[in-house]
């Protein structure tokens, strides 16, 4: 699904993602780790485009997307969340989610100001799509909801549907459960396996330790940018050098 | 020959009064992330204060700059108190409109009080002193040695005391300087008063060789703007280098190609950078 | 009174405008007034383009005055100089709108933010200087004069106040119309997109660049078709129209009416235009009603006149329906979630 070969990316001298090369395979959940400022965020960055890689090659399908921009990655079938997602405040979460699917649409200006067919068909399935994954996430009763009263653990759930409405195939979660209560940890867990379910690949930044064993299929640890170690929960949670890289910062178990 | 150094010396004249102008905009900019439209404005009222304290009140040109300088240091913290920092985290347009309601205001009431008329203040020293073949009336000495003075002086305190430390930690990683425990307002205050005051004391050394009217702030306010976005937003070096930069451009694009369109030059060279780097040009890295 | 919120600001209400307006000029026999409101319309076309861009675009343009003096220098030029009539020279000022602001656009928007804005002031400032010291195209700081007016053909006599206060408010209901379509359509959510974040419009796959480049152009061909109109009504122009204030003007009308909002525009401008001549005194010294003006309202109402009740609308919709939706909610996530919770961990 996604194949990383030989990822730096270097801010001046330093190199805040290190030679990294991981596959993540089609259908499962992926998720890096890492003390703080092990360049986690760098290495979704990059992934998603937000910034161009130093060297290194990002094959996702078969294309390299290293270089490529965020839109035209997202177009390709990766989305992606970010620790906080802005939200337009003064609308209503279904009206929200309705941008969402807009890269999938083809009207231009013309059509807006003859409101061409073509339009209307646009703005239909968009909205179709925005009611679908907002059921998705479980969140169909307060679709007509103002932003602006939302918890946020509901606004994590908006996020990802925001992210699904774009028909991603891969999915990346920035902390999606950060900042939430253990209960809606559950939560959301179950989302993001619902998520898998459907067939689509997630691969996620969190630093909730439990809840990452709990759910990950494979695991990467980064630690000052480099790939310390990588394996299922079980291989990760005993490597002497993942322990090593916690000590001191927190409790692998904890 | 003489002739060239004689433009030489004009732009060094320019660029260490848009230095100083452009230092306060980078230190505020360094501290609050705001473009700071308002301090043209500050500049002007600078000028009139010079102006008022030796034409209404017959005081001394020294005493005139000092006054200005304490009154739009004041002025510059109140707009901080009132207006950027009830401000600090709305949406990014915001502060620069508010900016844009201070300018307006100020504008104004100079307006209302002194009229739209240019006015000049006399220059206490009008001798001309003769070099070689060279020409130096002992105003623009005085700009550039004050200026230039006045640099060194901000570069001490900088450097030396403690809160002149912490301004320049702040400017650089303003998330890193509340976790160690700065006290960011009264930063931010101190930040403030200086900026007015560089913009006021440059008016005053400016004004004998230019005049003074209500608009006088736009085009310094403007190529203040071009330096720092040549030396980079919050960068006190930049802004010193950046304000030569723009003085020399002027001054010798003034006199070899055109003096109709000097102003300009400073704009073209804006267009030019950015769109070669949207970024400035001595940035390092993108945040 | 949700009611009474919701007739204010729906299409009810934008019909009575209408009607308001259409017959304004049959009550009132001051032509003067006429005039005013047939100026602040004009305006207010201006500012429909600058809430496109800033409002729903979120890129705040302070060139935007710039492009409409830009729009009646055109028709000036073109109409004096060259003997146009005055409706080809309109179109022209459209179209060179939309060709100039492409090419600043796609300059100025590579720029985030405050780069963006500092360099539109520049921008603002180079189209001042240009009109100002290129007297063999623009006549300099004389101005241009006897400007043509919008040909009636015979119809009617577009230098008479009455109809030329007509055809400006069918240009501005134009204005309106279109920009509702804009806001309403797919268009306008990818620009208010853009406005929330850079990064969140882009990891929507959208593009920047094209769609604010698009909006900066919708935005300027409205200022410059403003001006336009501008330079037909008023006949005479000169290098003052390219002044910032003029900017600086239009920001406050889209603030007090509220930004990013279908009316706001034109409140703001009615409003503030009205007050204004209310004090005639004001005129020359506004701005130090308008300065603490547009700093108390970033401050205090950042969503101005239109947004206000908007938001007040919202919240009292939020509070009818909370109990409801909580028990729904338990019956939804609950089920599934336990059961793939169960055959993850046994898998």
């Amino acid at each position: 699904m996604l194949s990383i070969r030989n990822l730096t990316k270097r801010f001046g001298g330093l190199a805040a993602v290190n030679d990294v090369s991981v596959e993540f395979g089609a259908n499962q959940i992926n998720a890096i780790i890492g003390p703080n400022g092990a360049g986690k965020t760098t290495f979704f960055n990059l992934v998603a485009g937000a910034m161009p890689p130093t060297e290194g090659v990002i094959e996702y399908k078969g294309q390299d997307l290293a270089g490529k921009s965020p839109d035209s990655i997202a177009r390709l079938g990766v989305a992606r969340t970010f620790q906080t997602t802005m939200l337009f405040e003064e609308s209503t979460v279904l009206d929200n989610l309705i941008v969402g699917h807009r890269l999938r649409t083809e009207s231009r200006l013309w059509d807006v100001l003859i409101n061409s067919k073509r339009l209307k068909a646009d703005e239909k399935r968009c909205r179709e799509k925005a009611a679908e994954t907002l059921e998705f996430v479980g969140l169909s009763h307060i679709g007509h909801r103002y932003i602006a009263d939302t918890s946020q653990e509901e606004r994590k759930r908006i996020a990802f549907a925001l992210a699904l409405a774009t028909d991603p195939e891969l999915v990346l979660l920035d902390e999606p459960a950060g900042g939430v209560n253990p209960e809606e940890t559950d939560g959301l867990v179950d989302l993001i396996h619902k998520m898998v379910d459907h067939g689509i690949t997630v691969c996620l930044i969190e630093h909730k330790m439990d809840m990452i064993m709990r759910i990950a299929d494979k695991i990467i640890v980064l630690d000052h940018g480099e790939k310390i170690s990588e394996g299922t929960p079980e291989q990760v949670k005993n490597d002497p050098v993942v322990i090593e890289a916690y000590l001191g910062k927190e409790d692998a178990e904890a | 020959m003489d002739l060239f150094l004689q433009q030489v010396l004009n732009g060094l004249t320019l660029g260490s009064i848009y230095g100083l102008v452009a230092l306060g905009l980078t230190l505020v900019y360094g501290i609050l992330h705001v473009p700071n439209f308002a301090h043209g404005a500050l500049y002007m009222v600078g000028a009139y204060v010079c102006y008022f304290t030796m034409a209404d009140l017959g005081l001394n040109y020294w005493v005139a700059i000092a006054a200005a300088a304490v009154v739009v240091a004041a002025m510059s913290v109140i707009c901080e108190r009132l207006v950027f920092h009830p401000l600090r985290h709305a949406p990014p347009i915001h502060d620069k409109i508010a900016a844009i309601g201070i300018l307006l205001f100020l504008e104004a009431v100079v307006q209302m009080y002194w009229g739209a008329d240019f006015r000049r203040i006399a220059s206490p020293y009008n001798q001309i002193l003769q070099l070689g073949g060279l020409t130096l009336p002992a105003q623009r000495l005085l700009i550039i040695v004050g200026a230039f003075s006045l640099m060194g002086a901000l570069h001490l305190y900088l450097k030396k005391t403690m809160t002149g430390a912490t301004i320049v930690a702040m400017a650089q990683n303003r998330e890193g300087a509340f976790l160690v425990g700065i006290d960011a307002n009264r930063v931010a205050m101190m930040t403030f008063a200086i900026a007015g005051a560089l913009a006021a004391v440059a008016a005053g050394l400016f004004a004998p060789i230019n005049l003074v009217y209500p608009a006088m702030g736009h085009l310094v306010l403007l190529k203040a703007f071009v330096i720092i976005i040549l030396g980079g937003m919050g960068s006190i070096p930049g802004a010193i280098i950046g304000g030569l930069i723009i003085g020399f451009s002027e001054a010798l694009g003034g006199f070899y190609l055109s003096s109709t369109y000097k102003d300009v030059i400073a704009f073209v060279l804006l267009v030019v950078i950015l769109s070669i780097k949207p970024t400035g040009l001595f940035t390092k890295g993108v945040r | 009174m949700n009611r009474a919120i919701d007739f204010l600001l729906g299409s009810t209400m934008r019909w009575l405008l209408l009607a308001l307006a259409v017959i304004f000029p049959l009550v009132t026999d001051n032509e003067y007034h006429i005039y005013v409101m047939a100026l602040a319309f004009i305006w207010a076309i201006a500012v429909y383009g600058m809430n496109i861009i800033t409002g729903y675009c979120g890129q705040l343009n302070l060139a935007h005055g710039g492009f409409f003096a830009i729009g009646a220098y055109v028709v000036a030029i073109l109409t004096v100089d060259h003997g146009w009539p005055f409706w080809p020279a309109f179109l022209a000022a459209g179209l060179f709108g939309a060709v100039f602001g492409f090419v600043v656009g796609i300059v100025s928007l590579r720029l985030k933010e405050h780069y963006f804005a500092i360099f539109t002031l520049c921008v603002g400032y180079i189209i001042y200087l240009m009109i100002d010291k290129w007297e063999a195209l623009t006549h300099g700081s004389l101005g241009i004069i006897n400007i043509a007016p919008p040909e009636g053909f015979g119809l009617v006599d577009f230098t008479q106040t009455i109809p030329f206060y007509y055809l400006v408010l069918a240009f501005l209901a134009l204005a309106i119309w279109l920009t509702r379509r804009i806001s309403e359509s797919l268009l306008g959510r990818t620009f208010r997109a853009i406005r929330i974040s850079d990064d969140l419009a882009q990891s929507l796959g959208i593009n920047l660049m094209r769609n604010k480049v698009l909006a900066f152009v919708i935005s300027t061909v409205y200022a410059a078709a403003a001006g336009g109109l501008y330079a037909g009504v008023v006949r005479f122009i000169g290098p003052e129209e390219a002044n910032f204030i003029h900017t600086f003007d239009m920001i406050a009308y889209l603030l007090v009416g509220g930004i990013g909002t279908l009316m706001g525009p034109l409140l703001g401008t009615l409003v503030i235009t009205w007050l204004t001549q209310a004090v005639q005194s004001l005129e020359e010294y506004r701005m130090i009603v308008f300065g603490p003006m547009l700093v108390l309202l970033v401050i205090f109402f950042p969503r101005g006149i239109v947004g206000t009740f908007l938001g007040w609308r919202g919240r009292r919709m939020a509070r009818q329906a909370p109990r409801k939706t909580r028990e729904s909610r338990v019956e939804q996530s609950d089920p599934h979630g336990a059961d793939s919770k169960e055959a993850r961990n046994n898998a």
